[in-house]
């Protein structure tokens, strides 16, 4: 699918993002278009995952704007939650909830936010859990449930919210080596279908394959970007070069 | 010990029936309260974390003894006589169920909080990513996992309240330690009437953490 550039799905300018004394993002400016597949890579502690979870304000927001679908997200008088609707997000440790089967996971926020009724939500969530190929896994509990399958279901909630931005936080970090081929192979498809997607991974293979564009991210700032083939073949920024070193 | 039982043991079960009454008052009413204040001291609320710590901290460090003469004679004292506004009286279940509803109401948000905690933190960023506000996805998601943490200390925390039913007695409620007093005054029978108090007390609370021991074992094995 092809990019977009004339819709600027997420707008970033200047964002700084402080834990206490810890200046964790110094200044992080960037767009991301309709329908682009960005990946940011970095040593651990760069920010890159502080970042991503800046699009969605699970951090609040020392400085500089960020903008999402159109609605600044650093206004307090913006209603989070309603642009939160439209950003699914996947994270490392699947977080699904533990007291509910598989298909309540993916009907709880589409039916408690009115934004289906419960017949077709559940309709819809069966629908999702046949594409991330789970259609048999309905009614099981997220105990019962390997880390591949927990990630793809992970997947599927987000997207039953029929979300148009979905942010990725190393999706396949905590899952076993055999498991990560099924939950790329999900990703690769709704990347596909056109979904503008933020991927932070360790996946160097996965990010040439699926990236439009890769962000390296170091000490709080992007370094360095351009397509997978630029950054990862010609790099020119020497700690983007040794953090390859070291990766690839 | 049977004739005490003859003449007394109505009184007495009608004295075990106030003390589960009053155990009951304080109870309802300490879980709401250990509800508001566990709530309060997780909340991203400066103000609401201090007002809980505060209000925990206080009631834990007084023993209920003091807390229910400060209520019972207290407080009516300084809002008639130091106040001056006259009338105020306190039946002494009123006072009462406010004593054990404020001190048990201190130990349930402890459990409360606690139990909030113990749930990782990833549930209720999942559930606000996906665009929940932060009240719903505490009751949807939160909570309910919370809870089935929290079940065994409850119930632990009902029988310590109902056994601390019996410190209420100096104030004159007429539950199953104030009534066993007047009993031993009449009869001078210590050891029987004392021997079939506690009986009374141990027959209830066995019952109880039967019921406890069950609940935990189906919380353990069901969703």
């Amino acid at each position: 699918m092809a990019i977009n550039k004339d819709n600027v799905k997420i707008h970033v300018e200047h964002l700084k993002k402080n834990f206490g004394r810890l200046e964790v993002l110094k200044d992080v400016s960037t767009d991301i278009y309709e329908g682009e597949v960005v990946v940011i890579i970095g040593p651990s502690g760069s920010g890159k995952s502080t970042f991503l979870r800046c699009m969605n304000r699970l951090e609040n927001i020392t400085g500089g704007t960020v903008v999402v679908d159109g609605y600044d997200i650093t206004d307090k008088k913006v209603d989070i939650n309603k642009v939160r609707e439209n950003v699914g997000m996947v994270f490392q440790h699947f977080n699904l909830f533990n007291n509910m089967n598989v298909l309540r996971n993916l009907t709880l926020a589409p039916v408690d936010l009115k934004k289906a009724d419960k017949a077709s939500a559940e309709e819809n969530a069966k629908k999702l859990l046949e594409r991330v190929g789970l259609a048999d896994k309905a009614l099981a509990f997220p105990a019962q449930l390997s880390g591949g399958q927990k990630q793809r279901v992970a997947i599927a909630r987000a997207l039953a919210m029929n979300p148009n931005i979905m942010l990725f936080d190393e999706p396949t970090s905590a899952l076993d080596p055999e498991m990560v081929g099924e939950v790329l192979e999900v990703m690769k498809e709704l990347a596909r279908e056109g979904m503008t997607m933020i991927i932070v991974t360790h996946e160097m293979g996965f990010a040439r394959e699926v990236a439009d564009r890769v962000l390296f991210m170091d000490g709080g700032y992007i370094i360095e970007e351009g397509t997978p083939d630029e950054v990862f073949s010609h790099p020119q920024n020497a700690r983007t070069k040794d953090f390859l070193n070291k990766v690839l | 010990m049977l004739r005490i039982l003859d003449i007394y043991g109505n009184l007495l079960l009608t004295a075990m029936g106030q003390t589960l009454l009053l155990a009951l008052c304080g109870l309802f009413f300490a879980c709401i309260i250990g509800l508001i204040v566990g709530l309060m001291s997780v909340v991203k609320n400066k103000l609401c974390n201090f007002i809980a710590v505060v209000f925990v901290d206080l009631i834990r460090g007084v023993p209920m003894i003091v807390l229910a003469y400060f209520i019972y004679f207290g407080v009516p004292y300084l809002l008639n006589t130091i106040m001056g506004l006259g009338g105020v009286m306190l039946t002494a279940l009123q006072a009462g169920t406010i004593c054990l509803a404020l001190n048990c109401g201190a130990y349930m948000a402890e459990i409360i909080r606690a139990g909030i905690e113990s749930v990782d933190r990833g549930q209720m960023e999942a559930a606000r990513s996906v665009g929940l506000p932060y009240w719903r996805a505490m009751q949807r998601v939160v909570l309910p996992q919370a809870i089935r943490t929290m079940i065994p200390s409850i119930i632990n925390q009902f029988i310590i309240t109902l056994k601390d039913t019996s410190i209420l007695s100096v104030i004159g409620f007429p539950e199953l330690v104030n009534t066993a007093k007047n009993v031993v005054a009449n009869t001078f029978m210590s050891f029987q009437t004392w021997a079939i108090v506690a009986v009374m007390y141990l027959a209830v609370i066995t019952l109880l953490s039967r019921f406890a021991k069950s609940m935990e074992r189906r919380l353990k094995h069901g969703h």
